[in-house]
């Protein structure tokens, strides 16, 4: 016996079915009957029910990438701030292996990461990691705050939404599971591409929405509407709402993530044991790179090279001051020399001066 | 259509005996809070926020196996006739309590353990009846606010004046009055979370008066799911 259909609007302690139903995620089973622990929209699938929540804080989940801001560094690790009731620590030994060196001179306060959940424990709290495609430190660009039950419908179907305007606007976008979106490009495009989102997630649960995204796009970038525009995906007309597929799939994806990273360990592991199981893993990563979906690398350097090659800004550096420094030295050495000389040469005139033998 | 059987007599304000005053709620009425609410129950103007599940700044309240609630309930200054030292004071603090007591069964925060939800009432104008509205308000801003619940409690006083028991009562009829009973109930199971009792009651007219505002709560959690409902699908 069912109370509800799919994607209507249930608020907290409604009761959306009774007897053999199963209760899914954001739902609660009390006497038999399953009823909603959330204010959100129901998500039916064969006899699983389960509630999308309208509004949510962040939970840390392994495996997830996240945007994260440093507030705070301690004597191994540095305290993020992940959007989140939860604090996330990033350890030293995540970013430079075992060598010790000043943590400051790394990440800083206020720096902002992008980052991986790589574990977490009881009390939630989440160790993160920066290894992964495109993991580092953000230069420049803006951070824009969505909810994080959001981020499925502003990525879209296969990334629809989020690649129309990267395209558009030509910013580039970077989204975390947590919530936070980081823009960086023109700085008029920017502030489009803000409020964009922000018009993505106040309608987040209308039909249609990445058509209407696509008019408003046009008419902010360009003032108007072109007519002949193909409106691809009548699909989203016919299936209003908040688009539940994108949430599974992006879960879904989500596990292929996951798993994809497991080989990937194994790969980094076998590298140095087997060589054949090494090229069976990496075709295997190569294919499954091509299908899955990605969040959008952030085409930053590789962290280390950016590591080694400020570094090695830092010795150039410290070459040019020692030499500058050592020529300076000499400068002084050749002054005073000539200095001596000229005194000299009046001591000799005078008659009682002694001549070194290095003199010049 | 409001049938007055012939022995009850209508109130000061043109009330029947088991009548709500006018109420209305709206959701979602800040911008920066993570969840609100804005209740009127006849003069009462009462705002309620919802911030979090969050770290919180006290440690020891916080528990390893489920979130916390924290209430703060206060009455602005200007609410009441003569002006109100600002500030809280032992009502607000009973008041704040009490809430916190009165929402904290209906809570489901074993998903968010070690923090903190963080709960203001704020009483813009009071005529009677602030604590009941306060929780209806806080409950509506937690739904808002998109804290995992089992049900929405609402609450409602009933009492007794000029020797009747009526419901809902208003500032003069509490003060006139011979006893005050405030009441939540989670609507979907009936079950009490609050229960106050202030005056002289027979056990009969006690009786009489939890029904009375059983009834009363059914009603003002109607409003509060229509307000939470249409919230949303105006968008």
């Amino acid at each position: 016996m069912i109370y509800v259909e799919n994607k209507d609007l249930v608020i907290p302690g409604e009761v959306l079915a009774e007897d053999d139903f199963y209760s899914g995620r954001g739902t609660f089973k009390e006497d038999g009957k399953i009823c909603s622990s959330l204010m959100g929209l129901v998500s039916l699938r064969n006899k699983k029910i389960s509630v999308i929540p309208l509004k949510s804080k962040y939970v840390p989940k392994k495996g997830d990438v996240v945007i994260g801001k440093i507030n705070d560094v301690r004597f191994s690790m540095w305290g993020v701030d992940i959007n989140s009731p939860y604090e996330g620590i990033l350890p030293s030994s995540e970013v430079f292996g075992r060598d010790k060196k000043s943590l400051n001179k790394v990440f800083g306060v206020g720096d902002v990461l992008f980052l991986r959940v790589v574990d977490v424990d009881e009390v939630k709290k989440a160790k993160l990691g920066l290894k992964g495609r495109g993991m580092g430190k953000f230069k420049g660009g803006i951070i824009v705050e969505i909810a994080p039950t959001k981020v499925p419908r502003l990525i879209g179907k296969k990334g629809s939404m989020i690649n129309m305007i990267k395209e558009k606007t030509g910013c580039k976008i970077v989204v975390g599971q947590n919530g936070l979106v980081w823009v960086r490009g023109d700085s008029d495009m920017e502030k489009i591409t803000r409020d964009i989102i922000h018009v993505i997630e106040e309608q987040a649960h209308t039909s249609g929405l990445t058509d209407r995204i696509r008019d408003k796009l046009y008419l902010d970038i360009d003032g108007e509407i072109p007519e002949d525009l193909d409106y691809k995906d009548e699909e989203y007309v016919e299936s209003p709402n908040f688009d539940f597929e994108d949430v599974e799939k992006s879960e879904k994806l989500e596990e292929e993530n996951t798993k994809d990273s497991l080989p990937k360990e194994g790969f980094r592991r076998s590298k140095r044991s087997n060589n054949k199981r090494f090229n069976h893993n990496k075709k295997f990563h190569k294919k499954s790179r091509s299908n899955k979906y990605e969040l959008e690398k952030p085409q930053l350097q590789n962290f280390k090279e950016e590591l080694e090659q400020e570094e090695l800004e830092a010795k150039k550096n410290e070459d040019k001051r020692n030499n500058d420094f050592i020529s300076n030295l000499e400068n002084i050495d050749q002054e005073k020399k000539t200095h001596q000389k000229h005194l000299e040469i009046g001591k000799k005139k005078t008659g009682f001066s002694i001549l070194k033998d290095d003199d010049i | 259509m409001i049938f007055i059987s012939e022995e009850r007599k209508i109130r000061a304000d043109g009330r029947a005996y088991n009548e709500l005053r006018p109420i209305k709620i709206e959701a979602g009425v800040l911008e920066r809070a993570d969840g609100s609410a804005y209740v009127e129950v006849g003069g009462n103007k009462i705002l309620a926020c919802v911030y979090g599940p969050k770290e919180s700044y006290m440690r020891r309240f916080l528990r390893p196996d489920t979130g916390v609630i924290k209430v703060r309930y206060n009455m602005a200054p200007f609410s009441v006739d003569t002006r109100k030292r600002p500030g809280p004071d032992r009502r607000s603090n009973e008041i704040s309590k009490i809430t916190a007591d009165a929402l904290c069964p209906a809570l489901m925060l074993e998903g968010f353990p070690r923090s903190m939800v963080e709960v203001s009432i704020e009483v813009i104008a009071a005529e009677g009846g602030t604590r009941c509205a306060g929780v209806t308000a806080a409950a509506v801003a937690l739904a808002d606010a998109g804290i995992p619940m089992k049900d929405i409690p609402a609450g409602c006083a009933a009492g007794k004046m000029d020797d009747e028991v009526v419901l809902d009562l208003s500032e003069i009829e509490d003060k006139n009055g011979q006893a005050d009973v405030p009441l939540v109930i989670m609507p979907r199971t009936g079950e009490i979370t609050l229960l106050q009792a202030d005056g002289n009651l027979t056990d009969e007219e006690f009786e009489e008066a939890i029904e009375l505002a059983i009834e009363g709560c059914m009603q003002v959690s109607e409003v509060q799911k229509e307000a939470l409902k249409t919230c949303y699908s105006q968008e």
